[in-house]
């Protein structure tokens, strides 16, 4: 029997790769262990007090680096380009904000609808004050929304980059329905002014680490599961189907139900990420869901390496870490350091940061 | 869809039996019969009322000049075409008009393509292994195991097109030739019925020409194959028999010899 028969027997291998494992470990510790003692264990003013305000920041970007791990599986491993993901991951925000919006006062309205005058709470509301339910439409509503746009595209085999104009398009349309007071979830505005989640007061530290840590688990979880996807035979066949799709139709595959599968499962793990965004940074509003903030995504895979799991997590860190430098020392040339990034990584890295390491072998 | 929805025309073979994709009935002989086929675009007329059978073991060669229909036929017959009108019966029940192209992989046709066209980011062996008969659906790949029994048959493909040594190789490695015998092997690993071959020699040596021909030949009688080629000594070597296509349908039929005599065929390729 040969290695590569010897590797595929291994599942903690076919897992975390060969660096993967210990990279893995070393995260672990660092955002379940040492980032929660720093916060909590050393007091205010002591020289290794980490400040809840970088455990805010670190969380906020672990939260990117899941909707960037998601956008790899449709574009790096199945060549579906989405310009559109910000709109899931606002979804998936917007349906925690219902429940914190509810928790902030259990008996009576959100605030902002008793600002609009409104008597009682509208239907598509109903339920949302408890945990449960919104943890349901975190998952159901991005996901219902994919499948049907994901069917109607993919079984009228949009591709390329007539794909990517209408999922800008989707995300624009969803932003201006949600610009609307009408629409129900607080217009312009959208949700903020957070008190509790499950009874805790969630501008307490240690809320906030509890938040970081969960998401710091989600990622590894999603890490562990997207890597079972690419590996699995299904994984193979999405590979085939972004580099000669028409081959894997006369090989007896109808790629509709692939492609419907990866492209749900993705926006499903970036509303995910979204619910665990809100919580973290206070707010959500429809700008969350503007065709430039689904292009950044694009940009940290592209960043990171298409196509490798692992290079759109450290693209996703790079690029909002260097942001968060930017924006606070230099905010007016943000834009143009971001633009000459791509440029530099296009033209000098096509595959990006991870390409660096891959050695060549890999695609 | 379901099986019970495939459009099958006349809905039994025998008595109470409906047809399904797993009997293939070439009772009568022909495993393919394309009949009036019309397909044109924007008034350009590529099949013009074609009407051709292939026997079942058969290994049957077309040839034609540019334009005359050729891979338009191969497209009407895998499903990448809906023809304007005609009938496409694949034995005597399956009707491929009505099947995506998918399904009709399954119901046993396989196609190479002109421009060989293989997984390039996958290894030698992965796209031996994704072209394999077997459940193709998404559930069914995402717990797939691949059995001893499987890894065998994968194995003695690799022989016949005698690349065991590249197994682990990544397909967009491989020679232009490599890569038309690794789109060769990858259709004996769906079992299909009927092969269809577009210019399946183009870019070989001599050598691999010879033994592409040979390995055709082999094939015929269990498979059915359907060869369009331009390679007049290659077609020399294996044709049973010769359909000619002129402008989108048949000019003429018959051995090889007997249509270099033919008048009518030297003229469509010499011109007047």
């Amino acid at each position: 029997m040969d290695t590569k028969h010897a590797r595929e027997a291994s599942p903690a291998l076919r897992l975390f790769g060969r660096h993967g494992r210990w990279l893995s470990a070393v995260f672990a510790v660092v955002t379940l262990v040492v980032v929660p003692v720093l916060n909590l264990a050393f007091p205010e003013g002591s020289a290794l007090h980490l400040s809840t305000h970088w455990v805010g920041l670190f969380g906020k970007i672990l939260c990117y680096a899941i909707v960037a791990l998601a956008l790899d599986l449709v574009w790096g491993y199945t060549g579906i380009l989405s310009l559109g993901h910000g709109v899931f991951f606002a979804l998936g925000g917007y349906a925690i904000g219902m429940y914190l919006m509810r928790a902030i006062d259990p008996s009576g309205l959100p605030p902002f609808m008793v600002f609009l005058d409104w008597k009682e709470i509208p239907w598509f509301w109903r339920g949302t004050e408890h945990f449960p339910v919104a943890i349901l439409l975190v998952a159901i509503v991005p996901g219902v929304l994919a499948l049907a746009f994901g069917f109607f595209a993919f079984r009228s085999r949009i591709k390329g980059v007539y794909f990517s104009i209408i999922t800008q398009a989707m995300t624009l349309a969803v932003m201006l329905l949600f610009f609307r007071n009408e629409t129900g979830f607080g217009g312009n505005n959208g949700f903020t002014g957070f008190t509790r989640i499950l009874g805790h007061d969630i501008t307490a530290p240690r809320t906030r680490v509890a938040l970081f840590m969960l998401t710091a688990l989600t990622l590894l979880a999603a890490l562990a599961v997207s890597r079972a996807l690419v590996t699995s035979k299904l994984g193979r066949v999405l590979t085939a189907i972004r580099d000669a799709e028409s081959r894997v139709m006369f090989s007896g595959y109808d790629p509709l139900p692939y492609k419907l599968f990866i492209w749900t499962f993705s926006a499903v793990l970036s509303a995910l990420a979204g619910a665990l965004f809100v919580p973290q940074v206070g707010i959500i509003n429809p700008g969350e869901m503007s065709p430039a903030n689904s292009i950044e995504i694009a940009i940290w895979v592209a960043v990171g390496g298409r196509g490798t799991l692992v290079g759109p997590l450290v693209g996703a860190g790079l690029v909002n870490g260097v942001k968060s430098w930017f924006t606070v020392s230099f905010p007016e040339v943000w834009l143009y350091a971001l633009g000459g990034l791509f440029i530099l990584v296009t033209l000098f890295l096509p595959r990006g940061i991870a390409g660096l390491f891959d050695g060549g072998e890999k695609t | 869809m379901k099986r019970e929805d495939w459009n099958v025309s006349g809905d039994t073979t025998g008595i109470g039996r409906v047809a399904s994709l797993d009997t293939l009935d070439v009772s009568h002989g022909p495993i393919l019969y394309l009949e009036g086929v019309h397909v044109s675009f924007d008034g350009f007329k590529a099949l013009n009322d074609l009407t051709l059978a292939v026997d079942a073991g058969d290994l049957h060669c077309i040839i034609g000049p540019n334009g005359a229909g050729k891979t338009t036929m191969m497209d009407v017959i895998t499903g990448k075409t809906r023809p304007d009108a005609g009938a496409v019966f694949f034995g005597q029940t399956i009707d491929l008009t009505a099947l995506s192209e998918a399904q009709i992989a399954q119901a046993g046709i396989g196609r190479k393509f002109q421009k060989p066209t293989v997984f390039e980011a996958l290894t030698v062996f992965e796209n031996l292994a994704l072209a394999m008969k077997t459940d193709k659906g998404v559930w069914a790949s995402l717990v797939f195991r691949l059995s001893g029994e499987q890894r065998d048959k994968i194995d003695e493909t690799l022989e016949v097109i005698r690349l065991t040594e590249s197994a682990h190789r990544l397909a967009g490695l491989l020679s232009h030739g490599q890569k038309q015998w690794l789109e060769i092997g990858m259709l004996l690993m769906q079992e299909p019925k009927l092969l269809l071959l577009d210019e399946p020699a183009a870019g070989m040596t001599d050598e691999e020409t010879e033994r592409s021909g040979e390995l055709f030949l082999s094939l015929a009688g269990d498979y059915s194959l359907v060869v369009v080629e331009h390679d007049m000594a290659f077609i020399r070597q294996i044709s049973r028999k010769v359909t000619v296509l002129h402008e989108g349908r048949v000019l003429a039929e018959g051995s090889f010899d007997k249509l270099q005599a033919d008048e009518r065929v030297v003229e469509v390729y010499l011109g007047r």
